[in-house]
């Protein structure tokens, strides 16, 4: 499928939009893991390495943004969205137009255990009221989504992987902010995944076309503003819902379409896989294995849900 | 260094006066909201007084003037103090002043860019001020800007790491633009800082960390006036000005007193203070 890590699609589009004088970029010591390298030696002046102290960096960020600038924060995912506290004053509250990158998210992140994954962030920023959250699926719409937040107003959180991810989206695919973007039709079950897990989605959905389940595949890009009718849909068309993040199963993606189906008229069944523990050392196919996420999990995992419902 | 003349005796004369009005309004707003922080806005008073009536380049009328000189009160508690500078300069209606922490107010009891123009940073949560300053003072020297950057700290607060995160980044970052400023009140909320967590020695702290350190009487305009004035023609780095100051200063029973970091006085107690304010007694 080839496919590269949608943080090295990060680091090719922030130096095309960093021809925008506007554009600044943060990192916290780790300017190759999150591929800024090639930013900052394109404009070397708009470019600071505050060393680690992500939180300094963040409320940098804030007062960059909130004097013209359009800063990208970059760190892995679990340094900049755990650093909560100043996330929440200086950047959402001050309505700072930040951009934070945390690369290296979730269970993905492998060999290096749970203290570098970031497996509760999209739970804590989703809480908060105005912060945008993209998680791209793969290096085209990392891309496209990079260019869309270079004019996006107000502060949005970019959730990358550390790991290489299969081209999902072809050449020439447009990125639409706040759409979930249906890749596969089917009526027995719709299975939403977001970031690295919608290649896991179509794997299970393939999977379970062999057993003759047809399963409707939807891309969850954007978790804030979340695409409530793309639920709404699944749910009048389909049996059931499974929803597949690497990512908490609490307070994330699965969390979001619950809330969609919990409050709207006409809900159907639904089924969240996510991690329910710590992370820990492995590789990615290991961990994606063991924490239920990998295609053949999810397969397994939803031709039991669709059992159980008769 | 600094080639400015001293301040004129008759500028120190009419900021005294200023600082002495400020107080008034900062109990009686304090008083008015039946909560709040007047401990640290008296030691602050005097500071806020010369920063908004003599040094800050502002433009109440057009608070977003893209030149206007940045000032975050990084201990935001004490906002109630700039409120009223605020508010005497013409950036809002001092009618709103009675409003202060009320629902639906512009002066939140913390303070809120959203939602009052003219404040430029949201603060509250102790520690994060400084670093959102550096940030502004970053972008000051990337567009080449004349405007300053000031930010007031309390005692405290400087236990927080963050704030030794940003005092690590603004020298490596040559930020002469940004002129910090520590209103050191010797007490917080629970008791004296030197028991809770002892901050010193703090002017060396901060040398150490390379910012540029004037230390200065905080009740003392003319050592204000002149501090100021000097951080103005420091170059290659931040200036850091220790404003040693009594926290209640005004208000002879609040002195010093850590009951009064967080309550407001009952009426009685507000008359007795404002008298004492207006020298009345």
């Amino acid at each position: 499928m080839g496919g590269a890590a949608t943080r090295d699609a990060f680091g090719t589009a922030i130096v095309r939009v960093g021809s925008d004088e506007r554009v600044v970029v943060l990192t916290g010591d780790l300017r190759d893991s999150t591929r800024t390298e090639k930013f900052a030696e394109t404009f070397p002046e708009r470019f600071f390495d505050v060393g680690i102290a992500e939180r300094n960096m963040l409320g940098i960020a804030a007062g960059l943004a909130l004097s013209g600038k359009v800063p990208w924060a970059a760190s892995f995912a679990a340094f900049v969205a755990g650093r909560f506290e100043t996330l929440r004053v200086s950047v959402a509250y001050q309505e700072a137009n930040v951009r934070i990158v945390g690369t290296h998210s979730g269970t993905g992140v492998g060999d290096d255990g749970y203290s570098q994954m970031a497996l509760e962030d999209i739970a804590g920023i989703r809480a908060l009221p105005n912060v945008s959250i993209v998680n791209p699926c793969d290096a085209i719409e990392t891309e496209r989504a990079v260019e869309y937040l270079l004019d996006h107003v107000g502060p949005a959180y970019l959730r990358l992987t550390r790991q290489k991810v299969d081209d999902v989206n072809a050449e020439g695919y447009r990125f639409e902010f706040g759409k979930a973007v249906q890749l596969r039709d089917g009526n027995d079950v719709a299975i939403f995944g977001t970031g690295a897990t919608v290649q896991e989605a179509l794997k299970a959905a393939d999977s379970l076309a062999q057993g003759g389940v047809t399963a409707r595949v939807v891309n969850a890009h954007t978790l804030k503003p979340f695409d409530e009718d793309a639920v709404l849909r699944a749910a009048a068309d389909c049996r059931a819902l499974v929803t597949v993040e690497d990512h908490s199963a609490t307070g994330g993606l699965g969390s979001a379409v619950a809330e969609v189906l919990a409050t709207r008229d006409g809900g159907a069944p639904l089924l969240i896989l996510g991690t329910t523990d710590f992370g820990e050392s492995g590789s990615a196919e290991e961990l994606y294995e063991k924490h239920g996420i990998s295609g053949e999990r999810v397969a397994e995992s939803t031709r039991q849900f669709l059992e159980s419902l008769g | 260094m600094d080639t400015k003349p001293p301040a004129t005796a008759e500028l120190v004369t009419r900021l005294s006066e200023i600082a002495r009005e400020l107080r008034i309004m900062d109990i009686e707003m304090i008083s008015e909201a039946g909560s709040g922080h007047p401990g640290g806005t008296l030691s602050a008073a005097d500071m806020v007084a010369a920063l908004f009536f003599h040094k800050l380049r502002l433009r109440p009328e057009e608070p977003d003037w893209p030149d206007r000189d940045r000032f975050i009160l990084s201990k935001g508690h004490c906002i109630p103090i700039v409120y009223a500078a605020m508010a005497k300069q013409g950036f809002f209606d001092p009618g709103l002043l009675k409003t202060l922490r009320k629902l639906g107010s512009p002066l939140q009891g913390h303070p809120d860019r959203t939602r009052l123009p003219g404040i430029e940073a949201s603060t509250g949560s102790l520690g994060q001020g400084l670093s959102v300053a550096t940030g502004m003072a970053l972008a000051g020297k990337l567009d080449r800007a004349s405007w300053r950057v000031y930010c007031m700290l309390g005692d405290g607060e400087v236990q927080a790491g963050q704030v030794w995160e940003a005092a690590m980044f603004a020298p490596r970052h040559g930020l002469d633009n940004l002129c910090a400023i520590l209103d050191h009140n010797q007490v917080q909320q629970t008791g004296k800082v030197s028991e809770i967590l002892d901050i010193s020695p703090i002017v060396d702290k901060w040398r150490a960390f390379n910012w540029h350190v004037l230390e200065i009487d905080g009740h003392d305009m003319s050592q204000i006036v002149d501090a100021l004035d000097a951080a103005e023609s420091v170059s290659g780095g931040p200036t850091m000005i220790v404003s040693r100051t009594v926290k209640g200063k005004g208000v002879s029973w609040m002195e010093l007193n850590s009951e009064w970091h967080g309550k407001a006085p009952d009426p009685e107690q507000t008359r007795r203070a404002l008298a004492e304010l207006r020298g009345e007694d």
